[in-house]
């Protein structure tokens, strides 16, 4: 009864805090402007079903890909037993789907075979962020301490997890062999280390006891820490795949309060149709996390921080400041710097600033976080984009804070002021007269075509 | 144009040529190459001269929509007023903003690159390039435009073009989708580099020239400036030659003699 009662206290404030930090992410994504995002639902689910789900992207990097498999699948799997634990929790019943007779046996060996899984390629990623320190992971202005700290952090965790797991199962065994009682499952892990623990029977429920709570507790515990982490792609990932652009990539967004000003331009008696209802005047572009839409901020939570975009971007490469994978991480920031923070984070562990991004006091997105220097350098070839195993779309936000330099403070470097000018003047980005467009027909074949 | 229409007649295709194919010196080879393999597969095709502007491409991508959307209403413009339906172009950059972004704005075009109108001619026998003489053996690699590759998944179509010359085509490491930019998108054309350690085409053209192949080929006017410039650069301007997709057919075909 106790026990029950411990129980359901410990779920309800895990799931309870977990629903009340939902709640703010969800109006820290409402921060940002209105988009219609729908249609093709079947090619929408086709692509959760293929990039999410399938983790289609990560295997253009084979050896990362089948670890972080192991760790993805343990996670799906081990949630089967997550809810085993908790109709054990509520009903005070022991290993509840036993019933289930060889399905639980094959359903245990599995989970202990992933967990021992997940333990080894956890400790490869913590030799990869730590030992070996490979670059996309550790380099970068936006690699600060608390991404760093944040990513050994889950680590650490799922370790100590899967240790809990193993600890229970052991214990049971024990128990159950002591006991001469049958322990529906088998457990090819942790058969061969049934002694470890003794043979004292009330240690053993100790031990087992301890197995179960940590490993529950630690996974409410892990659940609320996911908001302010950037391990929050496990959940983020299906939506964010979901809402997908599916235009071809080239294919930049319109402007379309430009397009109704040009068209009441050349012709007068076009009609601008009406705001709706209460809308505000709308800014050019992006200066600040508002004026990006809802998409653009649900990518920025959905980030996993793996640098792959940063690591294929030509302008980072070639030792560059933009870095796309910071792009993303200063719109979280900056989202929750304006918005409200999840339980844990808090914008003032990215204070430190790092030598080379000197970002301005302005409390914006644009220069207070991302300089124009950076938006400068991207070369707009989309390498970032396909690169991102969760779908991401760095450039439209790069692509929005342009336009708010160009459209809404003219602040684009020279030589491209210059090159406008040229296409208004000329018809074309260079000084050349547009009665010369034609001369290079002059000497096809020495008598000119047409 | 003006005179076809003048005329009353509509071409089968209308080839846009582009800033870089009616101003740069380099580039204004592709385009009358590729004009001479158009009579010479005696397509009826059409360009609107003096009557072209830029797309407004170079204005978006620098974030100037304003701009933008002045050039692409005027060309729409013009294009319905010559009832044109199909547009074929040897710009990746033209390609991509008449075709995807001009529908927004009213225009609607069918609209061809001129590496996948090549592969038609090829795949339809009506460029039939004769055991492809002067390149056969020789090693070539193909350099992707973002605009064309990964903005709007064409790898192939330049790849079975070059096919056709029986030549020995080798891949960079990043290749297809995992190309690397020459560093000309999103305007940089038009600008110097931001700070940093190394120039992006140097960066390319390093890497194309380390797969030891003597032609790099491209399918587009900014790679092919930035990728000569970066040929250029590692002073291999001899031994390795930056040549259009157009070119190399119209030579094998002895077209531009
Ligand atoms: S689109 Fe811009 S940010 Fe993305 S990889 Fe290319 S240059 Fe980098
Ligand atoms: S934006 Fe995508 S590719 Fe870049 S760090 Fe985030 S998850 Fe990785």
């Amino acid at each position: 009864m106790i026990h029950t009662i411990a129980f359901l206290l410990v779920a309800i404030l895990g799931i309870g805090l977990f629903v009340w930090q939902i709640r703010k992410i969800t109006r820290n994504i409402n921060l940002g402007r209105d988009k219609d995002i729908s249609g093709n639902v079947s090619e929408r689910i086709n692509a959760v079903l293929l990039v999410a789900f399938g983790q289609q992207k990560m295997f253009k990097r084979p050896w990362p890909a089948f670890l972080h498999l192991f760790v993805y699948v343990g996670f799906l799997v081990i949630n089967i037993e997550v809810l085993e634990i908790f109709i054990d929790g509520i009903f005070g019943t022991h290993r509840a789907f036993g019933v289930l007779g060889p399905a639980y046996d094959v359903l245990m060996a599995v989970n202990e075979v992933l967990g021992a899984l997940v333990v080894v390629a956890c400790i490869i990623f913590l030799v990869r962020r730590n030992v070996t320190k490979v670059p996309r992971l550790t380099r970068g202005p936006e690699m600060r301490a608390w991404p760093k700290m944040d990513a050994n952090v889950i680590l650490v965790t799922e370790i100590v997890l899967m240790f809990a797991l193993f600890a229970f199962n052991i214990a049971d065994q024990k128990i159950a062999q002591l006991n001469s009682t049958e322990l529906p499952g088998t457990f090819p892990v942790t058969a061969s280390m049934v002694n470890l623990f003794g043979s004292d029977l009330s240690s053993l429920a100790l031990i087992a006891g301890i197995g179960w709570w940590v490993h529950i507790i630690g996974i409410l515990a892990f659940m609320n820490y996911l908001p302010s982490s950037k391990h929050f792609h496990i959940i983020m990932a299906f939506p964010n795949v979901y809402y997908t652009k599916l235009e071809p990539k080239g294919q930049f967004s319109n402007v379309e309060s430009i397009t109704h000003e040009i068209k009441a331009m050349l012709d007068p008696s076009y009609v601008v149709p009406p705001a709706p209802e209460g809308a505000q005047p709308q800014k050019f572009g992006a200066q600040d996390v508002e004026d990006l839409s809802w998409k653009q901020l649900m990518d920025s939570y959905t980030c996993t921080e793996c640098g792959r975009c940063t690591s294929v971007c030509p302008a980072n490469l070639t030792g560059k400041l933009l870095s796309p994978r910071k792009i993303v991480m200063d719109t979280r920031d900056r989202m929750e710097e304006k918005g409200e923070s999840p339980l844990i984070f808090s914008p003032a562990h990215y204070k430190e600033e790092s030598e080379r991004v000197k970002a301005t006091e302005e409390r914006t997105l644009l220069r207070g976080y991302v300089t124009p220097e950076e938006l400068w350098a991207c070369t707009t070839c989309n390498a970032c984009v396909e690169s991102c195993p969760v779908n991401i779309d760095q450039l439209s936000t790069i692509m929005d804070m342009r336009r708010y330099l160009v459209l809404e403070e003219s602040a684009a470097p020279a030589a491209l002021n210059t090159m406008f000018n040229n296409i208004e003047n000329n018809g074309a980005p260079w000084a050349f007269s547009p009665s010369d467009r034609f001369n290079w027909a002059n000497d096809l074949y020495t008598v000119s075509k047409n | 144009m003006a005179d076809l229409a003048a005329r009353g007649e509509t071409p089968e295709v209308l080839f846009w040529v582009g800033c870089a194919g009616s101003f740069d010196d380099r580039y204004k080879r592709v385009t009358r190459d590729f004009v001479r393999i158009l009579d010479h597969v005696g397509i009826s095709y059409a360009v609107l001269g003096m009557e072209e502007t830029c797309t407004g491409d170079p204005a978006k991508r620098a974030g100037n929509e304003f701009l933008f959307q002045m050039q692409a209403m005027t060309n729409i413009a013009t294009l319905d007023g010559y009832g044109i339906k199909t547009i074929v172009t040897a710009c990746p950059h033209c390609f991509n903003t008449i075709k995807n972004e001009y529908p927004a704005l009213g225009g609607n075009y069918e609209v061809i690159h001129h590496s996948t109108f090549l592969q038609n001619l090829i795949n339809e026998g009506k460029v039939k390039v004769q055991g492809g003489g002067a390149f056969k053996g020789k090693r070539i690699t193909f350099h992707d435009s973002c605009y064309l590759g990964r903005a709007n998944n064409i790898y192939e179509a330049p790849r079975e073009v070059l096919a056709a010359l029986d030549a020995d085509l080798v891949e960079m490491k990043r290749s297809r989708a995992n190309g690397l930019c020459c560093g000309a998108g999103g305007a940089q054309m038009w600008k110097e580099p931001e700070p940093g350690s190394k120039d992006i085409n140097v960066e390319r053209a390093e890497e194309a020239i380390g797969t030891g192949a003597t032609i790099i080929a491209s399918a587009c006017p900014f790679c092919m400036t930035m990728m000569s410039d970066g040929v250029k650069s590692q002073n291999k301007e001899d031994s390795v030659q930056v040549f259009d997709i157009a070119e190399l057919i119209a030579q094998a075909e002895g077209l531009n003699g």
